[in-house]
């Protein structure tokens, strides 16, 4: 693609409750240490009982609006990327929309494909403003998703969103989309049923077969694609569906692990599903300095991943300034629940 | 009882946006929207704006035992909140319990669920505060 795309403004939201592996490992009798050693995570984010995504995704989108100054009314597309959305039928990206002022002349849709529905969301937005059927498109991820009670997913399963404005005026870039590549095939990893309250995975299934095949199978595309090779970045942000995965990843493309500490959210914050590797991609915009290649990859399962180079600008450092609940104010303000207040945050209880 | 549809419907701009209005004769806000300035009546010339969303606790309460629907989230505050434009509105102060809000306070409007009508019903979307 001869690109014309690009993020002009972006905005994270992570809910402020947190429970740590030790409190659930102690209801279920596990042991702590084999899940903080064994899936590398501190502690996860919990929303609270008036938190969706909706209203996450119209948080990160204020603060993605108030980084690029621009008009809501000039927001031609939203399209809001989850696996949680509150309705079965009725978007949320109407609601967003709404909140953030940018109705009535836009179009808008609800986007669904596991934890890269916010990727599927940029692209889309990358096609309609270099393509010039809109000036500026919102693209975000949300998620607030649900492990049964039990389940490994419990201790990993986050909440949080990240939203981005592209634009087509390089002008306006606070970083260039230059390319995209994906790899997509049918791989029945995880899943819900329409009525079911939580989802089913394939345990073990879940690593090499989908997590690692499409992940790396996009990120070796892209660099074929666009002629580049791993020392050719100074970041690396892959879906992070727990703190080990994404490590794995680099190992296997025999990228430096350092280059990916700056994008990984998930020990901190729990795997936000849609919102993980964008707010992870955010975490790097946070302190990327002008002129930097960042290679992000999402996957989701189903399965697919869709991987990006993005290009830092000169307006970076002084567009990260206009907002002040940035992703590291989300992520230090937190209050820590136990099961029993965690239960009640979940709405665990019907389930049990 | 699940609020009326219409009504639900009617006071969007005013929930999602902090819509009120504004009198370009005397200047004075209002939320949340007015027809007609108490204070010019007729010479008065109403037009819409948007609140910015920001102002202080003016006063406040703890619930402890919460209406219809809101159960689960008691206890919580409820409080009147001065913005910074003038006008007065009732909300919840989100993420805080009793010691940790006093009077003067700056907020910051957030946007969240206000009301759920369970199991089928709608999810209401509205204006609450949190402490800057
Ligand atoms: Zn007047």
């Amino acid at each position: 693609m001869s690109t014309a795309s690009g993020i002009v403004g972006y905005g994270t939201y992570v809910p402020r409750f947190r429970i740590k592996p030790e409190e659930i490992a102690r209801i279920w009798g596990e042991e702590p240490e084999r899940i903080r050693k064994g899936l590398g995570l501190e502690e996860k984010s919990v929303p609270d009982l008036d938190e969706d995504a909706a209203t996450m995704a119209v948080e990160a989108s204020k603060n993605a609006l108030k980084m690029s100054q621009i008009d809501a009314e000039k927001i031609g597309a939203v399209y809001i990327g989850s696996e949680s959305h509150p309705y079965a039928v009725k978007p949320t990206a109407t609601i967003v929309a709404q909140a953030l002022g940018a109705t009535p002349e836009m179009t808008a849709a609800d986007l669904e494909f596991a934890c890269k529905a916010g990727t599927a969301a940029i692209q889309i937005g990358m096609g309609l403003v270099s393509s010039n059927m809109a000036e500026y498109v919102l693209a975000a991820g949300a998620d607030t998703s649900q492990g049964r009670p039990g389940d490994a997913l419990e201790y990993s399963a986050g909440a949080g969103a990240a939203s981005f404005l592209i634009g087509r005026q390089k002008s306006q870039f606070v970083a260039e989309l230059e390319g995209t590549y994906s790899f997509t095939t049918d791989t029945p990893d995880f899943w819900r049923r329409q009525h079911a309250h939580f989802p089913s995975h394939g345990g073990r299934f879940t690593g090499a077969p989908a997590y690692f095949r499409h992940v790396l199978g996009a990120t070796q595309g892209l660099f074929e694609k666009y002629g580049y090779t791993a020392s050719d970045f100074d970041y690396f942000v892959f879906h992070q569906p727990n703190g080990k995965f994404p490590l794995e990843a680099a190992r296997k493309l025999g990228i430096d692990t350092k280059k990916v500490m700056a994008g990984l959210m998930t020990p901190k914050i729990g795997n936000t599903y849609s919102g993980a590797s964008i707010i992870g991609l955010c975490s790097v915009l946070d302190v990327a300095k002008p002129g930097q290649k960042i290679l992000l990859t999402s996957f989701g399962s189903g399965a697919g991943s869709d991987s990006f180079v993005i290009n830092t600008t000169d307006l970076l450092p002084e567009a990260r300034k206009r907002v002040v609940h940035n992703l590291a104010w989300y992520v230090n303000r937190k209050t820590y629940l136990d099961y029993g207040l965690y239960v009640k945050h979940r709405r665990k209880l019907k389930s049990l | 009882m699940a609020e009326n549809i219409a009504i639900t419907w009617r006071r969007i701009p005013e929930r999602y946006m902090l819509e009120g209005s504004s009198c370009s004769t005397c200047n004075t806000k209002y939320f949340p929207l007015r027809k007609l300035c108490p204070k010019c009546r007729r010479k008065g010339k109403l037009e819409r704006m948007r609140f910015s969303g920001e102002g202080e606790i003016y006063s406040f309460s703890q619930i402890n035992s919460a209406p219809a629907g809101l159960e689960l989230q008691a206890p919580y505050i409820l409080a009147i909140i001065k913005l910074k434009e003038g006008p007065k509105l009732t909300a919840q102060i989100v993420e805080a319990s009793e010691k940790d809000v006093k009077i003067g306070d700056k907020v910051d409007q957030v946007f969240r669920a206000i009301r759920t009508d369970e199991p089928e019903g709608l999810i209401h979307y509205g204006y609450k505060f949190r402490k800057i």
